[in-house]
């Protein structure tokens, strides 16, 4: 089971963090802190897995992104690069041609899609068409149930519900 | 009114602005300064019950939290996004929730109640996201409180909610394993599922159910047939676009099958033959040419040696691995180097076939790769191959990053021990490992590199001489420098010796030994446990190097005043060596027995040090309640032995000397201060007696001899025969006229060595005698060593003591047999 997995840009900033086990917020933070160091410290002729406490890290750098995933002892580390790449194949087909921007300016549609993708450090669906029609689906949804709402909004008046 | 109020407060900036003001921000300090501006609003924003821009708030929030920012006051605002009916609301509530709560907090028990009624929802999104955040943030009493919900919708015939749901009870058993129970029932029929995303989730739960409890395992071992049915069907059912991944069909599937065949088949004969066929299918016909082929091999290798399969298939596997190690992926090289290091123990010998491909990963760039290869390495060595290894070894030693080295060292002489074809390539090679690996070596390897030298008595001159030309070559590295001293204090009359074969012999002056010795010893930046060994070794010289004691004595005298205890403890020592008690000198500094066999470990060296104390100190109570045995006031006899040492020791560590009482205890304290001394830091193995207790070891093993050294009575000349002179210095124990103990020495002043010397003692019926062992059984020529022995001889009726020798030797190949009466005894002993 994969225990969590992080989106770092080369200058060492976190990008996306999703955590499929419990920790407190400040472990979280130097647990983030000490694997974006060790991952940038690799040299790019090293091969992407380390150990690390009694967990596998795989990592892969996509263009500026690394994605890093740290599994547990059992897991095919080998199998974990192909859930990253069909994770980036995914956000490629989303946002077309997908780069770090994209991921800064929609950082929750990235979390949506992994959220379709994966579930519980396991992976829920093996389709790359079967996400992206659920998360085409839930767009529509997120779409419909802003309508009501004019663009009046963005000026501070009161439309709808609350307006009384 | 509303109208108004919201005139008069700022619409809040939007989440695209906030992203792209703080990536303007040209500092961190600028970049904080907007960060804490923008929360000030927000926290103004959700103290107001704003409803129309909490959603974008908390996205906001989100974003700051990301960049490391706090943001648990957005928590309880999570909760009422999650409550809202909009379903962006809902969306970005569940996320906020997910990556701001965790079980730990308490806030998260609130959402619970939100989860049930989202879990029930008509709309499967809502209910997906209820589940998606269930799977995160899963805590002990959320499983227990919706167990029942998710097992009710793992039964949905909507397999997008049904994937979810079998993934949010695979998460609630890891947390609860007794919930597994519940889940059993609905978990058996999911396997017939057509859908990927259900049938991999349920292979997920089913895996985790049988690593959880054996009884269920053995309940799922009959879903062999079918599991091997789906992976029939997944590798020979044509293309399918939807779950191909580079021409192979569903690699997440078929990894996680595998997996599940492997827990089922462990140990169960059986089940392994039945996925036999399978997995050699499998292995056979997957396509290799991407990463993804690999790691479905990776997963069957895994999996053929995790069950009972056949040995055809477990050499399939092992070759399988040989062959990712030739793969141009360093990724597959890694996986597997670290899979055959798990599987070297049970096919050693399907993996020997493969050795040279993997001490070529030695020389890997990447040092990931070459940390595994090594620690194959060490695994493949055998009786057979330990010449070639060794070779590649030591040359990866030389050039292998620091981090490498000392474990590198420890693990080489360790196989060295274990496998070395003969004593001359043993040696050879801890010489190799003591100049290559520098100071990176650990203490242990110098303990091991000691005893190695010590009991491999026909390679003393060879081994002497190599370390000479180590050091001299280089003086800097510290365990060699304390091996070579030890070696040539000990062995140094043979570092010119000539019968070393095939060696160029070493011509070298005494005062060139010494020299080399002096500058290691005036080097500063050798250790202080080196400066220790250096100082005992120019001791031990003195009686080695007749011609040159006035020297070492200047030397090891110039260390009285050192400002380190324990080298200045040293000189003082052994400058009364020089002086008060010179005619002990040369019994003190005989060769020292052989070192009894050591542990080869590598445990960290403290407590073993202690232990070698408390080894120590048993065995030479020991040693002397047994030559005391017979006395009865053992105190006082003790108590002279140890006011030698204490007076020795005394003007260098104004340690209080306790003069009466248990003198075993005074020596033990003794021998435990000088232990407590030794600076911890020193990561260096002490070993029983190459050390600071060198000069204690002497007196331990011939306790006598220094009851002797205080004795007034004349020595008598036992023997004295073709270069032979035996000489006994008599002492009466604890003054008792029953008692005598006496000293036999022996020297050589002949031209050549005598051998195989034996001396025995017989003495009239009146009398007891005791012999104990002797010192040596070989008296070199030249007076330039001897053999003691200490007799002790119970004479109850004080009668005048007469005793009859036997001494058989060889020399130059002819055995010799003499006989001789000792009768010139001093009447003081009995009278």
């Amino acid at each position: 089971m994969m225990q969590f997995m992080l989106l770092f840009s080369r200058q060492g900033k976190l990008r996306l963090q999703k955590w499929f086990v419990a920790y407190q917020d400040r472990t979280k933070k130097k647990i983030t802190r000490e694997l974006i160091t060790l991952v940038l410290a690799r040299k790019p002729k090293m091969c992407s897995f380390l150990e690390w406490k009694d967990l596998k890290i795989v990592y892969k750098r996509y263009a500026s992104l690394y994605f890093c995933c740290a599994i547990e002892n059992d897991d095919n580390e080998l199998l974990t690069l192909e859930i990253i790449h069909r994770y980036v194949e995914l956000l490629d087909k989303y946002f077309g041609s997908v780069c770090e921007l994209d991921i800064i300016f929609n950082f929750e549609k990235a979390y949506f899609m992994l959220d379709e993708f994966l579930l519980g450090g396991e992976v829920q669906e093996t389709s790359k068409k079967n996400v992206l029609k659920a998360i085409a689906a839930q767009d529509l949804l997120q779409e419909e149930s802003e309508e009501p709402k004019s663009f009046l909004e963005d000026f501070g008046f009161m439309v709808g519900s609350s307006g009384t | 009114m509303n109208v108004l109020k919201a005139v008069s407060t700022p619409v809040p900036k939007r989440l695209r602005d906030l992203i792209r003001e703080i990536r303007s921000s040209r500092t961190a300090a600028d970049e904080r300064a907007v960060v804490n501006k923008e929360c000030a609003t927000i926290r103004d924003s959700f103290r107001d019950q704003d409803n129309t821009y909490r959603c974008r708030n908390v996205a906001k929030l989100l974003y700051i939290h990301m960049l490391g920012y706090p943001a648990h006051f957005g928590q309880l605002e999570c909760m009422k996004l999650i409550a809202s009916s909009r379903f962006t609301d809902k969306r970005i509530g569940y996320l906020g929730a997910m990556l701001l709560l965790d079980e730990r907090q308490d806030v998260h028990l609130l959402i619970t109640n939100s989860l049930k009624n989202d879990l029930s929802h008509q709309t499967q999104y809502i209910q997906s996201l209820a589940l998606c955040t269930l799977g995160a943030i899963c805590s002990t009493e959320m499983s227990r409180d919706l167990a029942g919900e998710v097992e009710k919708m793992i039964k949905s015939s909507n397999a997008y909610i049904k994937k979810k749901a079998i993934l949010c009870a695979f998460g609630i058993i890891r947390k609860v394993p007794d919930l597994m129970e519940m889940y059993i029932p609905a978990t058996r029929s999911l396997l017939n599922e057509k859908n990927h995303g259900v049938l991999l989730t349920a292979v997920c739960l089913i895996t985790e159910m049988s690593e959880k409890s054996p009884d269920t395992l053995h309940h799922f071992r009959k879903l062999v047939p079918q599991l091997v049915r789906i992976l029939k069907n997944l590798i020979m059912a044509g293309y399918s676009p939807e779950h191909d991944v580079s021409g192979v069909s569903d690699p997440f599937l078929q990894v996680k099958i595998l997996r599940l065949l492997r827990i089922l088949g462990h140990n169960d004969a059986e089940a392994s033959e039945t996925m036999n066929d399978i997995l050699a299918q499998v292995a056979t016909n997957t396509d290799t040419s991407k990463n993804v082929g690999h790691a479905i091999l990776y997963e069957i290798v895994l999996t053929i040696m995790g069950i009972q399969s056949e040995a055809g298939l477990r050499v399939l596997a092992v070759n399988i691995l040989g062959r990712f190690l030739l793969n141009n992926d360093k990724n597959i090289r890694y996986v597997a180097l670290n899979t055959l290091l798990r599987v070297v123990s049970a096919d050693y010998n399907a993996v020997q076939r493969h050795r040279t491909t993997i001490v070529d990963c030695l020389k890997d760039p990447d040092i990931s790769i070459r940390r595994r290869a090594i620690e194959l390495s060490f695994a493949l060595i055998n009786h057979n191959n330990v010449r070639g290894m060794m070779k590649e070894l030591l040359l990866f030693l030389e050039t292998c990053d620091p981090e490498f080295k000392s474990d590198c060292c420890s693990n080489i002489v360790t196989a060295a021990a274990k496998y070395s074809p003969n004593k001359r390539w043993h040696i050879d090679t801890v010489l190799k490992v003591l100049t290559t690996a520098g100071n990176y070596i650990k203490g242990d390897v110098v303990t091991i590199a000691i005893q190695l030298v010590s009991e491999t008595s026909s390679l003393h001159a060879y081994s002497v001489q190599q370390l000479f030309r180590a050091l001299r070559s280089d003086i800097t590295q510290q365990p060699l420098a304390q091996v070579a001293a030890w070696c040539i204090g000990e062995y140094g009359e043979l570092i010119n010796s000539n019968n070393v074969e095939d060696e160029e012999p070493l011509h070298v002056t005494e005062d060139e030994v010494i020299s080399l010795l002096e500058r290691v010893l005036a080097n500063n930046n050798s250790a202080v446990v080196t400066k220790e060994y250096v100082i005992t070794a120019l001791m031990k010289l003195s009686s080695r190097f007749s011609s040159s004691s006035m020297r070492l004595k200047q030397i090891i005298t110039l260390y009285g005043s050192s400002t380190n205890v324990e080298l200045q403890q040293r000189s003082v020592e052994y400058s009364n060596l020089f002086s008060k008690f010179d005619h002990l000198r040369p019994a003190l500094l005989e060769h020292m027995p052989l070192i009894e066999a050591h542990p080869h470990s590598i445990e960290s060296g403290f407590n073993e040090k202690q232990d070698d104390l408390n080894l120590l100190s048993d065995s030479f109570s020991r040693n002397i309640a047994r030559t005391s045995v017979p006395t009865p006031s053992l105190p006082s006899e003790n108590g002279g032995i140890f006011e030698y040492l204490t007076n020795g020791i005394q003007p260098a560590t104004h340690i209080d000397t306790i003069k009466t009482g248990g003198g075993a205890v005074d020596l033990l304290d003794l021998l435990g201060d000088i232990g407590s001394d030794i600076p911890p830091i020193h990561n260096t193995v002490l070993p029983p007696v190459n050390d600071l207790l060198d000069s204690f070891m002497q007196p331990v093993a011939h306790p006598n001899n220094i009851v002797n050294g205080t004795s007034t009575l004349p020595v008598v000349t036992a023997f004295n025969k073709e270069g032979l002179l035996i000489e006994f210095f008599c002492q009466r124990a604890n003054n008792d006229a029953t008692k005598t103990v006496i000293n036999m020495k022996a020297t050589n002043s002949s031209l050549f060595p005598m051998v195989d010397f034996v001396f025995q003692a017989a003495v009239p019926k009146s009398f007891q005698l005791n012999l104990q062992s002797p010192s040596g059984n070989k008296l070199l020529p030249n007076n330039s060593g001897n053999v003691t022995q200490v007799i002790q001889l119970s004479n109850p009726q004080k009668q005048p003591i007469r005793m009859r020798l036997r001494i058989n030797y060889t020399q130059n190949g002819k055995a010799v047999n003499e006989m001789g009466e000792v009768s010139t005894f001093p009447p003081e002993l009995w009278q």
